[in-house]
């Protein structure tokens, strides 16, 4: 039941994510290329989604918890720091260069085109090296400070 | 320096805005039943470290059901969903390389911070939103204008 009701939702996304164009890179490039080939379809599919999104959730979290689930599970954290702002600026390089973004990515993995399956591989290495970096910093960090006290 | 690809595209509002609206669709039933934001980083990275996250199951049906979206548009208009590629093979995979780096650091991406994040009024999303939105659009400024011209 929790399982197709998921797989269901995922195919929702996955078919807005195809018919909005998300899943195209050239059109994604386009929409940033203001003073070129500029298309801006992409500030309907923002504009759609995110009002979608503020009127559903104003609905949906004046429950006590969701349906499935015994709590919401909601990102708590305040903090606006460099770490958030300087990935966040790594990853518009990076989709600048490409011209997919993660959610637009996953969906497209279903056209079977290579291109799509190159990019995902490389996304999945860099997930995992900055896991790994992240990793070793936090042993590292918890070495030094046993080490003071 | 490879050759600069440049693919116009249509402007497609009512499409685009179809699909935005079922993205936030799919947003808000994923709050009301599971109670968690809807971000492809976040299922990426869960599916493929399924020892650390026990509720892996969910993540992977939604993932199955992002990737089966393009095949039901496939079915229904005859038509595979356009991925059009202007960048090359190199870049594809410096773009995922650092969209997987900078989605770790920045805890996510258009998809969970974009529309999830925004959508709350998360500060922390709006933040990390307008950074890669900013850097992005610099980035595709640079590679068509500056190093294309």
């Amino acid at each position: 039941m929790r399982l197709v009701s998921t797989y269901l939702i995922g195919l929702i996304f996955g078919i807005g994510i195809a018919v909005s164009g998300m899943a195209n890179p050239a059109k994604v490039l386009n929409f940033f290329d203001v003073a070129g080939t500029w298309d801006p379809s992409l500030i309907f599919v923002m504009g759609g989604a995110v009002t979608v999104a503020f009127i559903g959730y104003r609905i949906v979290l004046r429950r006590p918890a969701p349906i499935i689930d015994a709590k919401f599970h909601l990102p708590d954290n305040p903090r606006i720091d460099a770490r958030l702002l300087g990935g966040s600026a790594l990853f518009g390089v990076g989709w600048g260069i490409a011209g997919f973004c993660p959610g637009g990515a996953l969906p497209a993995l279903g056209t079977g085109r290579i291109e799509v399956f190159a990019f995902v591989a490389a996304l999945i290495v860099g997930i995992f090296s900055a896991k790994g970096v992240m990793a070793l910093t936090h042993a590292r960090a918890a070495r030094l400070l046993r080490r003071e006290t | 320096m490879p050759e600069l690809t440049v693919i116009e595209t249509l402007f497609t509002p009512w499409q685009s805005l179809a699909g935005g609206v079922l993205i936030g669709l799919a947003s808000v039933l994923l709050m009301l039943t599971l109670g968690r934001v809807m971000g492809a980083t976040g299922v990426l990275a869960s599916v493929l470290t399924p020892s650390a996250h026990p509720d892996v199951c969910w993540r992977l049906a939604l993932l199955a059901g992002m990737i089966s979206g393009p095949l039901i548009v496939l079915a229904v208009t005859g038509q595979m969903p356009a991925v059009e590629v202007p960048a090359s093979m190199p870049m594809l995979l410096a773009g995922g390389l650092l969209v997987g780096i900078g989605v770790t650091y920045g805890s996510g991406c258009t998809s969970g911070h974009g529309v999830c994040g925004m959508a709350r009024l998360s500060r922390r999303s709006i933040a990390a939103t307008a950074t890669f939105m900013l850097t992005t659009g610099l980035t595709v400024f640079v590679i068509r204008h500056v190093l294309g011209a």
